[in-house]
């Protein structure tokens, strides 16, 4: 044989022995340590709050726009000289300024733009300040405890510098629900 | 704390992080590729495959065994993927079609991770776990075991042996990769990043694609694969939850890359020489994340495709990472950044990955242009060049710039093709200049085996699944067999020693020398190429 045959055949064999150990146990190993209680507090996501998912009607708060059809995930790869871009996101601005009752110049950037996974739970602080009137309203409390509900399900910076700040808005939501 | 300021604490809590692992985790790694002793699991490994981990190869042998390795993987791969239907946890996702099976072997096989899938809808839990999990170990270490063994070429002394693939392919994979991908998924899974062996998950009446993620992610970023485990990959809220498991996952990527350096000046004896390739790697891979975060943070669109957690800074220190890795992974689409921004993670693959670049190839890609870079003094001073104590005669500078043109070759023809294609036009997502990055991002990205993409364009054609696949296998190995061929002849020389006339490649003229290089060949080779994409839309 070749030496390129015997070579190939021995990476054959020791292929299958590594995806034994590399493929089925060590993701097997990892998922029964993903079990142990209160190494993770939601490793299967049930009811999870990692993602959002925008809800319809004036009653919730909404989140960015998405530029996916669940189940999958992603963005819209539009880059910043793409005119026709351009059209949706000044679209996006008017609706929404007109759903808030608020200047065009009062809507934030994270409003407007569609984020990476299409399943950022998060919006920033200014977006959720803008919907705060609106939600109220809908839901008939006051605009003071709608802005508690907010502050309480905004997530800060991991150890108080990584990463950005947040409202979740999927906590946010489901704190109102039971609220009303 | 400002954005910024967060940012800048974020950049030197990575650095110290990496700083505190360097000497030891650079050493562990030194001994495991030096270490003459095989554990119990080790020699029954070498039983079961009938190979005899005593005996070395020459130069020609430890090419065969890295390609057949690779090859045997790619055929491996595409089965696992055309009988997806039968095998358990495919969820009815069915067959993966022929052309995208391909590719997708081909990509994991090289270490590159291009993703012409999307995985939620393509890719059941077997294939994601007993294929492409395990590509992403062994490609990694694929890629160590070459560097060990160009190492090695200027270490020994008058031999034709380099070391045993199998032996060092192995240990790379069972004592350096296993081990810490273990220990971080399950920091992972401590950070949030889900493990679920189910299909989706209902979030307030709405079904969304879960997966084992944590066991895939935690070698997808130690490994610099890159691959998403889900289509947003660690963009998805699943991958990537927090700030934390942000920075858990940068720090991963950089891990090997960086210490390596570190397994280099110990094995060759002066760590300095280690020293001197980490402080080129640190000054570009800083400059250009000081690029792409200043572009981005005055962008006209800085949110779009970023998510809220990450923010600018968080974003731009991942892609940058990621293009100067090989990785590929993204926690923000760089399609939607900004010419400048777009153009440094862009330009960071074209200076060939090794800004540290990936595991191993980004040592060997650097030792590399270390070469080059001796050669050019010598040309300037009349000299006969010499590195680490080795001749740099005509066959080691052949195969240098053999290993260092052969991917701007493959990129410029590539894409120089896939442009004048009528077909192509439809295949883009945006219009003008950044139509063309479009196109000239992914070849680079596969050529340099990162990855990542402008992810607008739309690659399942024929066209482009077949030639980013070709480009993927030979931007991977026309550099191995090139970097192996100098090895062998490397270790075949007799030490020369050191004189007054050496130049010394410990200091800052030698660190000057390196850095030019890397920036004039990528200039060299890609500016006409760069000034029609995004060095256009930065202008425009």
């Amino acid at each position: 044989m070749t030496t390129f045959g015997k070579q190939a055949l021995a990476g054959l064999r020791v292929l299958l022995v590594l995806t034994l150990i590399t493929g089925i146990l060590y993701p097997a190993a990892v998922w029964a340590v993903s079990r142990i209680e209160g190494l993770h507090a939601n490793a299967e996501a049930v009811d999870t709050t990692l993602v959002g998912i925008d809800r319809e009607g004036d009653q919730w708060f909404h989140t960015r726009p998405s530029a996916v059809t669940l189940p999958a995930s992603g963005g819209s790869n539009k880059g910043e000289l793409n005119e026709a871009y351009d059209a949706v996101v000044a679209q996006r601005r008017a609706e929404i300024a007109q759903r808030e009752g608020v200047p065009e110049d009062q809507v934030p950037q994270d409003a407007v733009t569609a984020s990476a996974s299409g399943l950022d739970p998060h919006i920033s602080d200014a977006y959720a300040l803008v919907q705060v009137p609106r939600v109220a309203r809908a839901n008939g409390m006051s605009e003071d405890r709608v802005r508690e509900l907010v502050a309480g399900n905004t997530d800060g910076r991991g150890a108080g510098f990584l990463g950005e700040p947040g409202v979740n808005v999927t906590a946010l939501n489901r704190a109102l629900d039971a609220a009303r | 704390m400002s954005s910024t300021a967060a940012g800048l604490l974020q950049v030197g809590f990575l650095l110290v992080a990496l700083a505190v692992v360097y000497r030891p985790f650079g050493d562990y790694m030194a001994r495991v590729y030096t270490g003459t002793t095989h554990s119990r699991v080790e020699r029954a490994i070498y039983r079961t495959a009938r190979v005899d981990p005593g005996s070395e190869q020459r130069w020609g042998t430890y090419a065969q065994a890295v390609i057949g390795f690779s090859f045997v993987g790619v055929v491996l791969l595409i089965i696992l993927q055309r009988v997806q239907s039968v095998l358990p946890f495919d969820f009815g996702r069915g067959n993966v079609p022929p052309g995208m099976a391909f590719n997708t072997a081909i990509s994991f096989v090289t270490n590159t991770n291009w993703q012409s899938y999307v995985p939620e809808a393509v890719m059941g839990h077997t294939v994601q776990m007993a294929g492409l999990t395990v590509q992403n170990f062994v490609s990694g270490a694929v890629g160590m075991a070459v560097a060990v063994a160009l190492v090695r070429g200027f270490t020994r002394d008058q031999t034709d042996r380099l070391g045993n693939f199998w032996v060092d392919l192995v240990r790379g994979t069972l004592r350096i990769l296993l081990p810490v991908a273990t220990l971080f998924a399950i920091v992972l899974v401590a950070t949030g990043v889900v493990m679920s062996l189910k299909s989706g998950v209902t979030v307030d009446g709405h079904t969304v694609a879960t997966a084992p993620v944590a066991s895939q992610e935690a070698i997808k970023e130690l490994g610099t694969n890159g691959g998403g485990v889900l289509n947003a990959n660690s963009a998805h809220p699943f991958e990537n939850p927090n700030g934390w498991s942000n920075l858990v996952e940068i720090f991963l990527i950089l891990l090997i890359p960086v210490c390596l350096t570190r397994t280099f000046g110990t094995m060759v004896g002066n760590r300095k020489q280690g020293h001197v390739l980490l402080g080129v790697m640190g000054v570009l891979w800083s400059a250009m994340l000081a690029v792409i975060w200043t572009a981005e943070a005055n962008g006209l669109r800085p949110l779009e495709g970023k998510e809220t957690r990450f923010g600018i800074p968080s974003s731009a220190l991942f892609a940058d990472t990621t293009t100067a890795t090989s990785t590929g992974a993204v926690n923000a689409m760089h399609d939607s950044f900004t010419g400048l921004g777009g153009g440094g993670t862009l330009l960071n693959m074209l200076f060939g990955e090794m800004t540290p670049g990936g595991v191993g190839t980004g040592l060997y890609s650097i030792l590399v242009m270390a070469i080059i870079a001796m050669f050019l003094a010598g040309l300037m001073v009349g000299r006969t060049p010499e590195y680490l104590g080795k001749k740099l005669g005509r066959r080691e500078v052949t195969a240098a710039a053999v290993s260092i043109l052969a991917m701007p070759t493959v990129v410029l023809i590539g894409a120089g093709i896939a442009a004048i294609l009528p077909s192509t036009q439809g295949a883009l997502n945006n219009p003008g200049p950044h139509g063309l990055s479009e196109i000239l991002y992914a070849y680079a990205s596969a050529s340099n085996n990162n990855g990542s993409a402008f992810a607008g364009i739309t690659v399942t054609g024929d066209w482009f699944q077949a030639s980013l696949g070709v480009c993927m296998a030979l931007g991977r190995f026309l550099p191995i067999i090139a970097v192996l061929c100098l090895a062998g002849s490397l270790a075949r020389q007799k030490k020369v020693p050191v004189t007054a006339g050496t130049l010394p490649t410990t200091g800052p003229l030698f660190a000057t020398l390196l850095t030019g290089a890397i920036v004039l060949v990528a200039a060299l080779t890609f500016i006409p190429a760069l000034a029609l994409g995004p060095i256009a839309e930065a202008l425009l």
